[in-house]
């Protein structure tokens, strides 16, 4: 991907956000909305502006980056441990795997209540609940991931002798990081949707709070600058994540590494 | 070097590959294996790598009985087998053990050999086949096997790279003195590499003929001799007309009786 491909890119793509922000300008500003329902763009922005001013913004921010970042290092830790352990032993799948599916089976929102009983309205059950969210994407496709390694790779290791440890770091694990990175990713996404959750139903301080503060004082502009930051956030850290897969994939000849 | 004693494989399923193969290959020997679609070729060379174990009859490699994946056997699949996240001159060295500078050293050498010296850090998907399958035999080569297994190594390639990929082969093998078992459709690269030919035919597969190839080294594609014994292939494989005014089609009458199949077979060589 060359620069030039690149700037050319985000200008195609920021046309029609571009000219959709423009038209709910100006149906605002010739009175088509009302501003208690619908404010108009600069008005959002306004209250960004407002939020970081008093400073209160970067707690926000800092507050929900801080619980997704957890939430998000727990669940890939704990799908690395499963995924693997599943993966590799045949015995560790026939007993744990058909649990493990019937837990991704309950909506994850499910576990709210529970984990509220639980451990209140504290840190740590918004942590665990994105970290449940986190976790199945990333366990799915790391078992896959593993168990779809071409056999005929592995054979050629078999070939030179490799020992088990050396069949899993120099073949295995190399092969599966494509399908686990995606996981990651989906991870992430999922584990966005939870902080919002989690923020929702109990917090003082957080983008999802300031959600729940917008509708309490029926302020809808504060609403949607929450909506703004989160797609900004969201995409940010996607995009970081895309490129550390970019980074660690550039050998496969896929189309996504043409472009 | 490698011998085999009524060796059959049979499958989990009951199904049988090959049955009671018998023979004998000497140092520095290129034996052609040649046989239809089906007649469990592969499977012997799977049998032989140590890729499956499980088998009646013996194998013994130095007179010693063949347990597991043998250090001094190299295998060249089909296809090439490159791990595709490492370049070039990882791919070639993953077999290697030790010391990485040396390895590297190594690796360089066979990657000229194979004349792809200057793409070391090219990636797999940055290859043509026909460079994939030499970076391939270069992996193989670099460890120096005494027995290098091949199944059907050239069979993807464009007639001209396969020519230039024998002429490779060969010239490896001189050097490093293998002894090599070649599975292959081609007649005439059988004719070219082997110094024997085993056919194989039927399903299960079973040994009909040995061929010597006695044409000296080095050989020209063209010449006649090998053009005859391929004439006395191509009879035995029941390829073409058989000039002994028998029944066209007899595979049937072959298939009823597997005792008979033997019989007419050397009276087809005559
Ligand atoms: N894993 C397996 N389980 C059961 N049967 C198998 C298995 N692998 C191969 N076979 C059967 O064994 C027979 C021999 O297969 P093999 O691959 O060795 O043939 P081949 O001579 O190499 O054929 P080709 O020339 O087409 O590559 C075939 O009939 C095939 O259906
Ligand atoms: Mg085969």
């Amino acid at each position: 991907m060359t620069h030039s491909a690149r700037f050319t890119g985000i200008i195609l793509g920021g046309i029609l956000p571009l000219v959709l922000l423009v038209i709910w300008q100006v149906l605002c500003s010739q009175g088509v909305f009302q501003p208690y329902l619908l404010p108009s763009p600069l008005a959002v922005l306004d209250s960004i502006v407002e939020l970081a001013k008093d400073g209160s913004l970067w707690a926000h921010i800092g507050i929900t980056m801080y619980r997704i970042l957890l939430g998000f290092l727990l669940g890939v830790g704990l799908a690395i441990l499963f995924g693997s352990v599943v993966g590799f032993y045949p015995l560790a799948q026939r007993l744990l795997d058909p649990t493990l599916q019937a837990f991704r089976s309950i909506p994850s929102l499910a576990w709210v209540p529970l984990f509220l009983l639980w451990m209140g309205i504290t840190e740590t059950s918004k942590i665990t609940l994105i970290a449940v969210g986190v976790f199945f994407p990333t366990y799915l496709n790391l078992v896959s991931g593993i168990q779809g390694v071409d056999r005929k790779l592995i054979e050629v290791g078999k070939v030179y002798r490799f020992s088990n440890r050396q069949l899993i770091h120099r073949i295995i694990l190399p092969a599966s990081l494509p399908s686990f990175l995606v996981g990651l990713r989906g991870g992430l996404g999922v584990g966005w949707m939870f902080v919002v959750a989690a923020e929702l139903l109990g917090a003082s301080q957080g983008l999802g709070y300031l959600l729940v503060f917008g509708q309490n004082t029926t302020a809808p502009e504060i609403i949607l600058a929450s909506i703004v930051l989160f797609a900004i956030l969201g995409k940010f850290t996607d995009a970081l994540l895309a490129k550390v897969e970019w980074r660690a994939l550039h050998w496969q000849d896929s189309l996504v590494h043409k472009r | 070097m490698l011998t085999l004693k009524t060796v059959t494989r049979t499958f989990p399923n009951g199904k049988m590959a090959f049955r009671d193969l018998s023979f004998e290959a000497q140092p520095h020997e290129v034996i052609g294996i040649l046989g239809t679609s089906g007649c469990g070729k592969s499977s012997l060379l799977r049998v032989i790598a140590g890729l499956d174990s499980e088998y009646q009859g013996s194998i013994l490699i130095d007179q010693a009985p063949l347990q597991g994946i043998h250090e001094r056997v190299g295998v060249i699949f089909q296809e090439p087998r490159l791990m595709p996240w490492l370049n070039v001159i990882d791919n070639v060295s993953f077999g290697l053990r030790g010391d990485s500078d040396t390895n590297r050293k190594k690796a360089l050498e066979f990657l000229q050999l194979v004349g792809l010296e200057g793409f070391e850090r090219h990636y797999p998907k940055e290859l043509s086949g026909g460079m994939a399958q030499r970076v391939a035999i270069a992996r193989s080569l670099v460890t120096s096997p005494d027995i290098l297994l091949l199944d059907e190594p050239f069979s993807a390639l464009d007639a001209f790279t396969k020519m230039q990929l024998q002429d490779l082969l060969l010239q490896v093998w001189k050097k490093c003195q293998s002894t090599m078992l070649l599975v292959t459709h081609d007649i005439d690269e059988a004719l070219y590499l082997s110094d024997r030919l085993l056919i194989l035919r039927g399903q299960p597969g079973e040994l009909v003929e040995v061929i010597e190839v006695t044409e000296s080294r080095p050989r020209s594609r063209g010449s006649e001799r090998l053009a005859r014994q391929k004439q006395e292939i191509l009879q035995l494989l029941h390829l073409t007309a058989e000039k002994t005014g028998e029944v066209q089609d007899d595979t049937n009458i072959w298939e009823r009786h597997p005792a008979a199949r033997r019989e007419l077979s050397f009276k087809g060589l005559s």
